[in-house]
């Protein structure tokens, strides 16, 4: 690559700030006590401990993965804090009292918790570390019907709810990141539109790890009922700190009869810096189930984290649902993904739509690992997969493991894949019409992902568009 | 407006351009033709500043300021425009998009505001009739899926909208039917003007019909071996070049 190209600098992770609050945060280790404790802290029902004793347990007999594509150290899980809550917090009547510092945070992410949103109609329910600050628009919404809170608020005030469908989707014996979440998971956001409600905004949640050495254990819990309609954004950043963190996340929706969710994810975890050293471990679990004629539709934008391991998947459940998967990972410097989806297709006439861009830079590994599986009952199902790499520079690497199982004679599956190298040509066509060699790359990457991003909300979109550019700003060389 | 003084490039160890001087002024429309190999498009593409070829010696000015020391962005910032021989494709940006953010950055660089997207539009539809073209192609990919003629319109279409100073038309008229050929030089000739130059680029006199040069210099093993007027080219197409590349 050309000179011009080579002096670009890298920009600094501009989110890589921690806030000073006084935080109360337990010894590091995992015992059944701190899980005691932890559920005890937030006061919960006697079923919700026995819940993540199980849970637990269960972790206790399993073993971490080790089939991704990714390479990493050992994790020492006993010398992790499992719970942080700043201390200033006591239930909030209004933002006024939210500690200004926090506040601050979130001017600084870009997130305003007042009357911009309010005008741009979108409802945060902002996660701080463990716990649930601040929610707004919460009057709005429940004229309609629609529950949205933290996910301790609705242990408390919607339990019947809470017991019907935590772990309906990803059981806490699912996996071993599951397992480890659901004995300690400290908040998260719960989501419910009643039946026949579209709901009447975006809803959005911003993630953020802030305490050091604080894995993050947050559960996210959708319910559309039926005929209902909610499209979900979530949006993550973490600070800059020089060991690594662990985040291993829950997501479960349910879908019921003729629902849809929308569920999009805008993931800028600290990334390690460009020796690799640092960086958020992003170990997440995300499905959702489709009832009957319901559509389920992940979109994912992951600009961030040191290792990315997720895989947003549907269970077509129900006859005639639908499954959508639209995907832009970008890793730079060391960074590695392993990402993709399930689609298990169980109903017949299911539908699903899995659309995965790939974008490689510097050191950087990225591989799509995709399922496709059609049961036997799943008649007439139908799957389209298209799954596109692309390369920037000689030392990173694209790799894509599909697996696609079909168990009857009247379903069909399409895969295509592609690889492409982000050519000195096109970058010098922009550059001869006035582009600069970083708005050339950021151009033609946005072109290479139009398909995915034309599924985020518009001003998602553009923040997307953004990260992509701030991503990749240095990686050709 | 642009001043090239004993050039000499070279791409990796192969020494391409060997000496080459030539002075363009503005209102002028220069013609270089020759041989193929002969060192016309990479002459073209050291003036618009392609990272493939390095120049050993030799200066080239532009306005009074060193060429050889912008980048390519700088330099088209400041109205030099490469029209492609080969238009790259970019697939998922669309053309207009592609065209906004193009004349934005020159924009900027000229202490402007960006145009407003309702107005630019408004601008797109009186260039796009310029080059005949259907304006259903603004809104696809840039020069993807595009036929031969299709992309060197679109080359035309930005260097309508982009207004240069310096226009270099790298053998724009390659591949191009006769129809072509009329719309595309119409569209050349309808952007001439007293403040501004061109250099046509091509391997053939047929281009010559459309587009009068001032002058033709022919090249042939990079170097320029002959100048005149426009009868030169007329010459060229009865002669060949073989009794040039000979002398020379």
């Amino acid at each position: 690559m050309g000179s011009s190209i080579e002096t670009l600098v890298n920009k600094e992770y501009q989110y890589g700030f921690v806030t000073d609050v006084d935080s109360d945060t337990l010894a590091p280790g995992l015992t059944e006590e701190v899980v005691r404790l932890i559920s005890s802290k937030k006061a919960e029902p006697e079923w919700l401990l026995e819940w993540r004793l199980k849970a637990y347990r269960r972790w206790l007999t399993m073993t971490e993965p080790h089939w991704p594509n990714v390479k990493y150290p050992p994790i020492d899980y006993q010398a992790a804090r499992y719970y942080s809550a700043p201390k200033s917090v006591k239930p909030l009547q209004s933002l006024d009292e939210v500690d200004p510092e926090l506040l601050a945070t979130y001017k600084k992410l870009g997130i305003s918790l007042t009357e911009q949103k309010m005008l741009a109609g979108v409802a945060v329910d902002a996660i701080f570390d463990s716990v649930s600050v601040g929610t707004t628009m919460k009057e709005e919404l429940s004229k309609h019907g629609v529950v949205f809170c933290s996910f301790s608020e609705a242990v408390h005030n919607h339990p019947e709810l809470i017991q019907k469908y935590l772990g309906s989707v990803v059981p806490y014996s699912d996996n071993f990141f599951a397992a480890l979440n659901s004995a300690v998971f400290s908040d998260g956001s719960f989501c419910y539109i009643p039946k026949g409600v579209r709901c009447p905004m975006e809803l959005s949640t911003y993630f953020r790890i802030n305490a050091a050495e604080t894995g993050q254990f947050e559960r996210t819990l959708i319910v559309a009922d039926e005929g209902a309609y909610v499209s979900y954004l979530e949006g993550c950043t973490a600070p800059k700190r020089s060991t690594n963190q662990l985040h291993a996340a829950v997501v479960e929706l349910v879908a019921l009869d003729r629902s849809t969710i929308k569920y999009s994810t805008v993931q800028n975890w600290y990334a390690g810096d460009k020796e690799g050293v640092g960086g958020i471990y992003n170990f997440v679990t995300k499905r959702g189930k489709a009832h009957a004629d319901a559509k389920i539709s992940w979109t994912q934008v992951e600009t961030g984290s040191a290792i990315t391991w997720k895989y947003p998947s549907v269970i077509l459940q129900g006859d005639n649902s639908v499954g959508e998967f639209y995907s832009v990972a970008v890793v730079n410097n060391k960074q590695q993904a392993d990402t993709g989806t399930k689609m298990i297709h169980v109903g017949k006439n299911t539908k699903s739509t899995i659309i995965s861009k790939g974008i490689s830079a510097g050191e950087g590994q990225n591989s799509y690992r995709g399922r496709v599986q059609v049961l036997p009952k799943a008649e007439g199902a139908r799957n389209y997969t298209q799954c596109d790499s692309m390369l920037i520079g000689n030392k990173c690497g694209a790799h894509t493991f599909p697996y696609i199982e079909v168990a009857n004679n009247s379903s069909m599956t399409e895969h295509e894949a592609s690889t492409s190298k982000i050519g000195e040509d096109q970058i010098f066509y922009c550059k001869a019409r006035g582009l600069s060699t970083e708005h050339a790359i950021s151009l033609i990457v946005s072109g290479f992902c139009r398909e995915v991003f034309k599924e985020l909300p518009m001003e998602f979109a553009l923040e997307a568009q953004q990260l992509l550019g701030i991503t990749l700003e240095g990686s050709v060389g | 407006m642009l001043k090239i003084d004993n050039i000499h490039a070279r791409a990796g160890e192969k020494e391409i351009l060997k000496g080459i001087s030539l002075t363009v002024n503005a209102g002028e429309v220069h013609a270089i033709m020759g041989p193929n190999g002969s060192g016309k498009s990479t002459l073209a593409q050291v003036i618009a500043g392609h990272p493939g070829f390095e120049v050993t010696s030799g200066s080239i000015t532009y306005g009074g300021d060193d060429l050889l020391d912008m980048d390519p962005e700088v330099r088209a910032q400041k109205g030099v425009f490469l029209a492609f021989q080969y238009p790259v494709e970019i697939p998922g940006v669309t053309n207009a998009y592609f065209l906004r953010s193009a004349y934005n950055e020159i924009r900027k660089a000229n202490g402007q505001e960006d145009i407003d997207p309702m107005d630019f539009l408004d601008l797109m539809e009186k260039k796009i009739k310029l080059v005949d073209m259907d304006p259903a192609m603004l809104h696809r990919s840039v020069n993807a899926g595009f036929s031969g003629g299709e992309k060197k319109r679109n080359e035309i279409l930005q260097m309508a909208v982009l207004e240069p100073k310096l226009a270099i038309l790298d053998e724009t008229d390659s591949g191009l039917d006769i129809d072509a050929l009329r719309v595309v030089s119409g569209g050349v000739n309808a952007l001439k003007r007293a403040d501004n130059a061109t250099i046509v680029v091509t391997h053939y006199q047929r281009l010559l019909n459309y587009i009068v040069p001032d002058f033709v210099h022919v090249l042939a093993g990079g170097k320029i071996v002959k100048s005149g007027g426009k009868e030169l080219a007329l010459e060229l197409e009865a002669k060949g070049y073989d009794w040039l590349v000979d002398a020379a």
